[in-house]
């Protein structure tokens, strides 16, 4: 019910992100989902991509610090309420949610986001509880 | 692979050079763990404890401290013994050593920190009388459990000249460097960088993020950061900016470590 996320650190200088990128697209890696926090001085990339291993793999050879990370992607109604109904369930189990970011496709009627949680399995299970669809990770890697 | 090779026992850099051994090492593959390697005598640049524990657990080796420079006879002025690993007997049958006051130029008791004045007395060629090493140390005169009846020097705490003057504070490169390998995870590599910002110095610490101390979360790695900064605080009283950098992009040195880039007007 998880899905592989890789991170990776990128120092603020012109051309990392671009460099982060290349190497990816020279493996034949495809980003599914992307977000980029910021710092003054540094980033952290977050990426869903098709083929996991390989991707850090690849990052790792040209010396990018690569972590992965167990996140959550959720099915959320595409209309006004849909996220603030999940989050409210979430807040009344007590799970909090470190960050979050939409996917770039659509499942139909519904998007997709893509949550990290600080306590990953109690946050599946208060979704499932609440009858939220929860993406595999394998429909995400091959959107 | 020569090490491999001829199954050396003994390895003798500087210990930055000897954490490159062991990360090129590891970037082949070759496990030098498994080397015949005993002992690692190293010298020639700054090095603290920690350093010492790291080298020791990446290289599976004793490491031992050696002093000397180039003016007498380069290393071997003075050297730790393998039993105690604490203070470098000086050979006091070649040299006689006195702590002085640098400010003054007055010999300081026994015990005191000072500057080390080197006499040599069986050198023939280019005799030294008093001789001003600038390194700053203490003279050990307990007896030392290994049986060497010589006077043993205190693990150089720094130089009369590396030593830094930021915002009217004396800090020396090998403190901050104590506070970062206090912090599980942190790299060995680190560069301080120096400059005047509006007639007030700052000084940038630059510390290397690895698999251990990234985390997908801005949080945990700012709160490194601002860990860093609050104990360099704690320790010198000056605040300083961390700055946390991609792996292997701090320069390495095949030689003397260069830690410290001083950008003030001098």
């Amino acid at each position: 019910m998880k899905v592989q996320q890789i991170s990776v650190f990128i120092e603020n200088i012109p051309g990392r992100l671009a460099e982060v990128t290349k190497v990816l697209g020279n493996a034949g890696v495809n980003i599914r989902a992307l977000s980029l926090a910021d710092t003054s001085d540094f980033g952290v990339l977050r990426l869903i991509v098709d083929k996991i291993d390989r991707a850090k793999e690849v990052l790792a050879e040209h010396q990018f610090t690569v972590t992965k990370t167990d996140v959550v992607a959720v099915e959320v109604p595409d209309r006004p309420l849909g996220l603030a109904g999940i989050l409210q369930r979430l807040d009344a189990a007590g799970v909090t949610v470190e960050y979050l970011y939409a996917f770039v496709e659509r499942m139909g009627e519904n998007a997709v986001i893509i949550f990290r949680f600080d306590n990953v399995d109690e946050a599946v299970k208060v979704l499932q509880g609440a009858g939220i669809e929860i993406l595999p990770g394998e429909r995400i890697y091959n959107l | 692979m020569i090490m491999q090779d001829f199954g050396s026992t003994v390895l003798t850099c500087t210990p930055s050079y000897s954490l490159y051994l062991a990360e090129v090492a590891a970037e082949l593959g070759v496990d030098i763990k498994s080397f015949a390697l005993r002992v690692g005598i190293m010298g020639a640049e700054p090095w603290s404890e920690s350093i010492r524990a790291e080298i020791e657990d990446k290289l599976n080796i004793k490491a031992i401290d050696i002093y000397g420079l180039s003016e007498i006879l380069g290393p071997g002025v003075a050297i730790e013994c393998i039993e105690e690993q604490h203070g470098l007997h000086i050979w006091e049958d070649h040299f006689i050593a006195e702590i002085i006051n640098p400010d003054t130029g007055e010999v300081l008791p026994a015990g005191e920190q000072g500057e080390l004045v080197i006499t040599t007395i069986t050198k023939e060629g280019i005799p030294m009388i008093r001789y001003r090493t600038r390194d700053i140390t203490r003279l050990i005169t307990e007896p030392c459990r290994c049986g060497r009846t010589h006077r043993r020097l205190e693990r150089m705490s720094g130089r009369t000249d590396d030593m830094l003057i930021i915002r009217g504070v004396n800090v020396f490169p090998s403190q901050i460097e104590s506070v970062l390998m206090k912090i599980e995870g942190v790299e060995p590599h680190y560069q301080l960088i120096i400059d005047r910002e509006e007639n007030l110095d700052s000084l940038e610490v630059q510390v290397e993020v690895n698999e251990d101390t990234f985390s997908d979360a801005v949080k945990t790695l700012q709160d490194l950061a601002s860990r860093i900064r609050k104990e360099i605080k704690e320790l010198l009283g000056i605040t300083c900016k961390v700055r946390l950098v991609e792996p292997k992009t701090i320069a390495r040195s095949e030689g003397k470590a260069q830690r410290v880039i001083d950008q003030r007007v001098k």
